[in-house]
């Protein structure tokens, strides 16, 4: 499983890289930003479908591998 | 303020300036979602009130349908010429596509975490001291001493205006916050000396650059042109505006939550790592800010015949009230895991502020549950709140229990 942030839809809300320090962070503009490759184990899948629910603008997505 | 003929109801005739709205405009949201979800009213000039999640989604992010050229709903029916075009005046807040996109860019490193996050000790800091003057008193204002008080000096400060300033900056800044319902001729004469103070501190960062965001902004380029004078002075004047009564608010409504649920104090008190969540909670049940737009044209929109000019009172605290999105909407939950809340806005108008007032709002309840951890209303019934957009409490008396 994979994390993305669309850049198009992310506002810079702030609520995953507040949550999910060491998944998100944030450019200089204040957007969020995935991590590394965004891969998620199952130690970060459940912190990743939180700040998923907890995204005001539904800007991040969680994508099975191809 | 004039005397206004009292609502009788509010689907068709609402006002948020009437005293049962700004008391507890909570059960009038819920009323709304379930019998007439886009509330009209002839007052303002004509304005519509979305009370559902679903349609102050819709609206806010629409930019094609509706301006933010006028973001404060006022009396009358704004006109083309009162609205300057395409800046606004006070970008990026009040304007629009495309050139919003420009003068938001100018600004966001500003307030981006990795700038604001350093802040921290500086915030605590100022709480502290507030609290210190509280000395022994066995009850304090929470709202007018200790609240009102933090962002304007965290903002004086980021603006690089004179420390010896301070109260003369907190003067002005509630100069123009108090000054919504007056008269608009009033209002004018009240702003002049503002406008005076801001334009020589403006100047004088001119004739003496430094590091802050005065200098900033009147350094900064967008395609190899600086900003225009007013461009700055209206992006100043946004910030404390936007900066001020708004975090005020948010610190106070959740102080006052806390001194009438003793168990919410109890947990935070016993739970400190609970915090980001309770703040998040904290803003979705008591979040201040309700936001303005205008109709571009007359259309059919929401099943509403919308008419060109009409006010569209954009209400995230309705928002983030609606069942349809929140499970037990009405209920605070501190730990509330999954919390979509909207209370910075959505979309491109996102509060720029947000990282800020997060900050603020997180160290202002640390600092203050840390010196009291047990406190109570003193008189529930003397707590007042701030009418029009931005809402908190205004006089907050706590007693301080041991």
């Amino acid at each position: 499983m994979r994390v993305v942030i669309d850049g198009e839809l992310c506002q810079g809300q702030g609520r995953c890289f507040s949550m999910a320090p060491d998944i998100f962070g944030f450019d200089d503009l204040g957007n969020g930003v995935v991590l590394g490759d965004g891969t998620l184990g199952p130690e970060t899948l459940d912190l990743a479908r939180l700040a998923q629910a907890n995204c005001p603008e539904h800007a991040i997505f969680i994508e099975d591998d191809e | 303020m004039s005397e206004k003929p009292p609502v009788t109801d509010f689907a068709t005739d609402f006002d948020h300036t009437d005293p049962a709205w700004v008391a507890d405009p909570y059960p009038i949201w819920q009323d709304l979602r379930e019998r007439c979800p886009v509330a009209h009213t002839d007052r303002y000039g004509g304005a519509w009130f979305p009370a559902t999640h679903a349609g102050v989604t819709t609206i806010a992010k629409d930019t094609e349908n509706f301006t933010s050229r006028a973001v404060i709903m006022e009396e009358g029916r704004p006109g083309e010429e009162a609205l300057p075009a395409p800046i606004g005046v006070a970008p990026p807040i009040t304007s629009d596509p495309p050139f919003h996109q420009l003068a938001r860019k100018v600004i966001l490193p500003a307030f981006a975490p990795g700038v604001i996050n350093p802040l921290e000790p500086k915030i605590r800091e100022v709480c502290r001291a507030l609290l210190e003057r509280f000395g022994g008193d066995e009850e304090v204002n929470a709202s007018w001493d200790y609240a009102r008080l933090i962002p304007p000096t965290v903002i004086r400060e980021m603006l690089g205006f004179p420390e010896e300033d301070t109260e003369r900056f907190i003067e002005i800044v509630h100069m123009i916050t108090e000054s919504v319902d007056n008269p608009e001729e009033q209002r004018i004469a009240e702003f002049e000396p503002i406008e005076a103070y801001f334009v020589q501190q403006m100047e004088d960062h001119m004739a003496n650059p430094r590091d802050d965001l005065t200098s900033y902004l009147l350094n900064v380029e967008i395609d190899g042109q600086k900003l225009a004078p007013e461009h700055v002075f209206g992006t100043i004047v946004l910030i404390l505006v936007a900066g001020i009564d708004t975090t005020w608010g948010a610190v106070g409504a959740s102080l006052w939550h806390l001194a009438h649920h003793p168990e919410d104090l109890a947990r935070l008190v016993n739970e400190p790592d609970l915090m980001p969540v309770a703040v998040e909670e904290f803003l979705r049940f008591y979040a201040p800010v309700t936001m303005a737009r205008l109709v571009k044209e007359d259309m059919e929109y929401l099943g509403c015949p919308m008419k060109e000019y009409d006010w569209i009172l954009l209400g995230f605290p309705a928002a983030n009230r609606d069942p349809v999105v929140f499970k037990d909407a009405d209920q605070f939950i501190i730990d509330r895991a999954e919390n979509r809340h909207v209370a910075f806005g959505l979309g491109i108008h996102r509060c720029i502020g947000s990282n800020l007032a997060r900050l603020e709002l997180r160290v202002a309840i640390e600092e203050f549950i840390a010196r009291y951890p047990k406190f109570e209303l003193a008189d529930p019934t003397a707590v007042t709140w701030a009418p029009g957009q931005i809402r908190g409490p205004r006089q907050l008396a706590l007693r301080i229990l041991s």
